[in-house]
């Protein structure tokens, strides 16, 4: 599998290492009710199809980044900043 | 036998080999297989269940029958395909499987019992009792059924793994793949061709074919000089593309010189990894066997493995051949023979149609229906229906029409098609992203064809890679149609075997659908079919077809066979190749190792880093006695010990305070300048992550600490914090650990050493507890914290990593005049757990804050990771066990780490359980084992005595639960 990170170009997956659903850049307000707390801490989709997952370019320039692939076909397509994307919904947010 | 022609092997270069001891010769350019077939030796293999004598079947990677094991000792290397393996001058080859010897192998006793030893017969016979499989059955089985076995030695032999880029990969190079390369060459793309043979030009090395009106193999000279020429061409062959993986990535296992007597300094083999942006698949196509009764016989083999041995190495595997097919290939190896001076026994077609020519004793419409041989082939019996006729023959030569090789369209999990005029599956439409299926691959057998196809790919992938294809011609060369009669199986008396290497026969496939595995899934693990290491290439589409006959269904509506990589056998040396022994794990080694090292220290692993456990000293006891001495430098006077592997994180900017604020439980936005606070990091999950000092060098500027083995973790989760999560905060941080060099310095007498050494004396002002700040030492500027991680009046002083060395010898010996020294990490643990200092024994990521006794560091007044999570339910109250003190009521009594904790009055059961011993020590200020452990409750259960109970080491103590903090409670040695 090959990634392609903003910064450093298409490099090999032994680069990054993964974490999971990008859902974790949604994290809740501090008193937000518990129930939202545990949906962002436990609960995840597992979808056949399109997902956005968080990467960390560890081996390379230290970004972490937002892949969005399709499980069923492996394709990549798409590859953002974790920064831009949370900047981006901040801004949505307001 | 040798016979005339011009063949690639070079008859002026002889060479001498051996198998099974005895002493053969061979030339430059044969494979074990062709060289033993030269010198008459039909009899290469035992099979796996029955034992069944085998000769050579193929010529290429996908042999099932002539495994054998080459080279002695630790060298010695299993299941070697001799149709793959090269001669070299003093090769040793092996048989295997066998026992006492190939020609009498007393576990063909098995063979007797194959009535008993059908499909699904481990399921059956071997089921109860239990424990006799274990103990009995499948020792028994395993040694009767087996393959070659490793020396058990550790393997000395170099490998390698390496990485390559291009723009095309061209696997195959038959007319398809040759020019496909060259075409994509020309056009300058940067092209990596693979070959898995150690010659390139495919089949048209094994036929009797031409282009251009002169011999093929002149063609491909000719081409292969022109590719090599190029500077945007590499050339490997001896290598097979094993794999399609995700976005161009593909596998490949080179045999760098498996084919030399003397290696020298090469690898044996590398394994690539190459990320191509476009591929042409131009990897051939398998000849496929026809299952009719006892078709096994040493002397039975594929008819195009027969025109590769007559063509390529000028061997003709028998004197009398006989060939039996569905397709023209039957006519083909019968014309070859027949020109190359070989006796044709028989022209077997099945097709009633079939245009024969004139001159052989050829039957129309007939099939083989049985054989005879024991040791190799004698005599085969025709059948047209109406007649039958028994003909002697010592090689039979066989084919049931082709299967494209299409194995690596199948990687990424697409499924072939069936085409009904070919009778085999192609390859999907767009099954790996980037790869083009060519020629015989894609199913186009005629030679014009693949050459034109080639071309074709080629230019798709050129135009993908947004170049542009030069007009060329193509070559002339005979476009023979392909026709093929399906024929799958030959009904008759005896055996027909599918599956050769395991021993699959059509009556086990029918068995299993009578059982209802009517799955072709089901029907492969129930009857092993494709399991071996040929991996089905002989005996997938066979095996599939009968099934389908079986259950009445047609071949597409049973099923499709698919093929996960390996394409062929990679071994696992070549896989893991740079990763045995030490560089399995890279050695981190810190400033002061040498001297360590010399004063005789055995060093201890902490993740990555080597530090030191203990210094002993002539006389010592043991390393007990060793401990309690530095034990006693802290105590008593000054110890010096490196703790360089600590993390240390470099934090800057206008939000750095905010940034720690949100990563720490606590609070270090109210940290004054030039000091240091204890800090507690949290998983958003509410449990323990990691602990700290953190110091704060300037308004903007922190230095934070982790512990060793959680400094890459903390690094990573404070980049997502930043990156992921405050994104709005101005802050960035770096990872120092390497560039200073950190001593603990710590005792009673660490100020008066530390007045000795700096550039000026410790101004108390400046260095209470906890302060920290910059100093130098003979002119080198440090950084110097009054922190302490043994409950001794300590400092840790840090110097730029290049002046380590020097600094940890001159603290050594400038403690050893106080009456101190060196201490490693036998002394330093012992110095925590006197005064209830937690690691990761404790915080193991079960453990939350209030666990621990720190959950009042959550602070109320500000959001933190984690904070959320540790207000639920179940992450704190009496239910949870807690941080206690553990001391035993008798002063000898143990308390090993790993030990669980029970009511004195309730039997030790698991169920019963109340918490358990995470660290433990002799301490020597207290004389006697002291412990930290968790138990429900705990602090509110001090005074009590508890029951501690070590199951694996048959240990039983009673203690009495006391507060974490052994030595010193109020501190008052630490600040004063
Ligand atoms: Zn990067």
């Amino acid at each position: 599998m090959r990634i392609t990170c903003p910064y450093c170009g298409t490099r090999d997956l032994r680069e990054f290492s993964y974490r999971g659903a990008a859902s974790d850049l949604e994290r809740p307000d501090a008193e937000a009710p518990p129930e939202e707390w545990h949906a962002y801490l436990h609960l995840r989709d597992n979808p056949a199809g399109v997902t956005r997952d968080l990467w960390y370019h560890e081996m390379g320039c230290a970004s972490w980044l937002v892949v969005t692939r399709n499980t069923v076909t492996h394709e990549i397509l798409a590859c953002d900043l974790a920064r831009d994307v949370a900047l981006k919904a901040r801004e949505a947010k307001r | 036998m040798r016979i005339d022609g011009a063949g690639l092997i070079n008859r002026n270069k002889p060479v001498t080999f051996s198998f099974d001891g005895r002493s053969y010769q061979g030339f430059e350019g044969d494979t074990l297989a062709s060289a033993l077939l030269a010198n008459g030796v039909r009899l290469m293999g035992r099979s796996f269940k029955y034992h069944r004598p085998r000769g050579v079947f193929t010529a290429g990677s996908e042999e099932p029958n002539a495994l054998m094991t080459v080279g002695r000792g630790a060298a010695q290397t299993p299941n070697v395909r001799a149709t793959v393996q090269e001669i070299y001058e003093g090769l040793e080859a092996r048989s295997q499987n066998r026992w006492p010897s190939l020609s009498a192998d007393l576990l063909s006793v098995n063979d007797l019992l194959s009535p008993f030893l059908g499909a699904g017969f481990y399921y059956k016979t071997f089921m109860w009792p239990r424990s006799f499989w274990e103990k009995l059955y499948e020792p028994v089985i395993r040694r009767a059924a087996g393959l070659g076995a490793l020396s058990g030695a550790p393997d000395t032999a170099r490998y390698d793994r390496a990485y390559a880029f291009c723009d095309l990969l061209v696997v195959g190079s038959g007319p398809s793949g040759l020019m496909a390369a060259l075409t994509a060459a020309r056009a300058g793309a940067d092209v990596i061709l693979c070959e898995e043979d150690s010659a390139f030009g495919g089949r048209l090395n094994s036929e009797a074919e031409e282009i251009d009106g002169a011999p093929a193999r002149d063609w491909v000279q000719a081409v292969l000089a022109e590719l090599d020429s190029l500077p945007n061409v590499r050339l490997m062959k001896r290598t097979t593309v094993t794999g399609a993986y995700d976005q161009g990535t593909y596998g490949a296992l080179q045999r760098v010189a498996l084919h030399m007597a003397d290696p020298g300094d090469r690898p044996l083999e590398t394994f690539w990894h190459i990320a191509a942006k476009a591929c042409v698949l131009a990897a051939g196509a398998l000849e496929r066997p026809i299952a009719f009764p006892m078709n096994d016989r040493p002397g039975v083999m594929m008819a195009s493995a027969l025109r590769s041995y007559l063509h390529r190495f000028n061997v003709a595997p028998g004197k009398r051949v006989a060939v039996f097919g569905n397709n023209d290939g039957a006519r083909q190896t019968a014309e070859d023979l027949r020109a190359a001076g070989v006796e044709v026994a028989a022209l077997v077609d099945s097709r009633p149609e079939a245009e024969l020519p004139v001159g052989f004793n050829a039957f129309k419409g007939a099939q083989v229906i049985h054989t005879k041989g024991y040791m190799g082939l004698k005599s085969i019996t025709v059948s047209t229906g109406s007649r039958e006729e028994v003909i002697e023959a010592d090689c039979l030569a066989v084919s049931g029409g082709w299967n494209p090789t299409l194995h690596l369209t199948c990687h990424m999990g697409a499924r072939p098609v069936w085409d009904e005029t070919l009778a085999a599956f192609l390859p999907a439409e767009k099954s790996v992203p980037g790869m083009i299926p060519a020629g015989a691959a894609k199913g186009i057998f005629s030679t014009a064809g693949c050459l034109a196809d080639g071309q074709r790919a080629a230019k798709e992938a050129l135009k993908a890679l947004g170049l542009k294809a030069k007009a060329s011609d193509l070559p002339a060369a005979s476009d023979a149609p392909y026709s093929v009669a399906p024929l799958w199986q030959v009904p008759g008396k005896g055996r027909a075997w599918l599956d050769f290497q395991n021993d699959v026969t059509v009556k086990d496939v029918k068995q299993a659908a009578q059982e209802n595995f009517r799955s072709v899934e089901h029907m492969k693990r129930y009857t092993t079919q494709g399991m071996a290491t040929d991996q089905g290439k002989n005996s997938n589409v066979g095996a599939l077809a009968v099934l389908a006959d079986a259950t009445g269904r047609g071949i597409p509506e049973t099923g499709t066979t698919t093929f996960r990589p390996p394409f062929a056998p990679v071994s696992i040396a070549a896989m893991g190749a740079g990763a045995r022994g030490k560089g399995f794990a890279p050695e981190r080694f810190t400033t002061s190792h040498a001297a360590n090292i010399a004063r005789g220290a055995p060093m201890i692993e902490a993740g990555l880093w080597y530090r030191p456990s203990y210094f002993p000293r002539p006389g010592d006891a043991g390393w007990q006695e060793a401990c309690n001495r530095e034990v006693g430098f802290v105590r008593n006077a000054v110890g010096v010990c490196d703790v360089s592997t600590l993390g240390k994180i470099d934090i800057q900017g206008p939000d750095a305070a905010a940034f720690l604020d949100f990563v720490y439980c606590n609070t270090f936005s109210t940290l004054k300048e030039g000091r240091v606070r204890y800090g507690l990091m949290l998983r958003e999950d509410g449990h323990v992550m990691d602990d700290g000092t953190c110091a704060r060098l300037g308004e903007t500027h922190y230095l934070m600490t982790t512990t060793t083995a959680a400094a890459g973790q903390v690094m990573k989760h404070l980049e997502f914090v930043s990156q992921a999560l405050r994104p709005e905060l101005d802050v960035s941080f770096t990872s120092v650990t390497e560039h200073w060099a950190q001593f603990a310095v710590a005792g009673p007498k660490s100020r008066a050493l530390l007045d000795s050494l700096l550039d000026a004396p410790v101004d108390e002002s400046a260095f209470p507890f906890m302060g920290c700040g910059a100093v130098t030492v003979a002119g080198v500027p440090a950084r110097l914290f009054r922190i302490s991680f043994s409950g001794e009046h300590a400092y840790e002083i840090a110097v730029p990593a290049r002046y380590g060395a020097a600094l940890y010898g001159d603290l050594v010996a400038r403690a050893e005049v106080l009456g101190g020294g060196a201490y490693g990490m036998e002394a330093l643990n012992v110095l925590r757990i006197e005064k209830g200092f937690i690691t990761h024994a404790e915080i193991h990521g079960r453990t939350t804050a209030f666990d621990i006794g720190m959950g009042r560091m959550v602070s109320a007044r500000k959001d933190c990771i984690g904070k959320a999570a540790s207000r639920r339910e179940g992450l704190s109250g009496p239910e949870r066990e807690q941080l206690v003190g553990l001391r035993p009521v008798l002063p000898e009594g143990r308390l090993p780490a790993g030990a669980h904790l029970f009511s004195e009055n309730r039997p030790p059961t698991r169920e019963n359980s109340e918490g358990y011993v995470t660290s433990t020590c002799f301490s020597p200020s207290l004389g006697h084992e002291i412990a930290l452990g968790f138990l429900k409750n705990g602090p509110l259960r001090r005074g009590e005595v508890v029951k501690l109970v070590d199951h694996l080491r048959g240990v039983e103590t009673l203690c009495t639960v006391c507060d974490p903090v052994f030595i010193d409670p109020d501190g008052g040695r630490m600040r004063g």
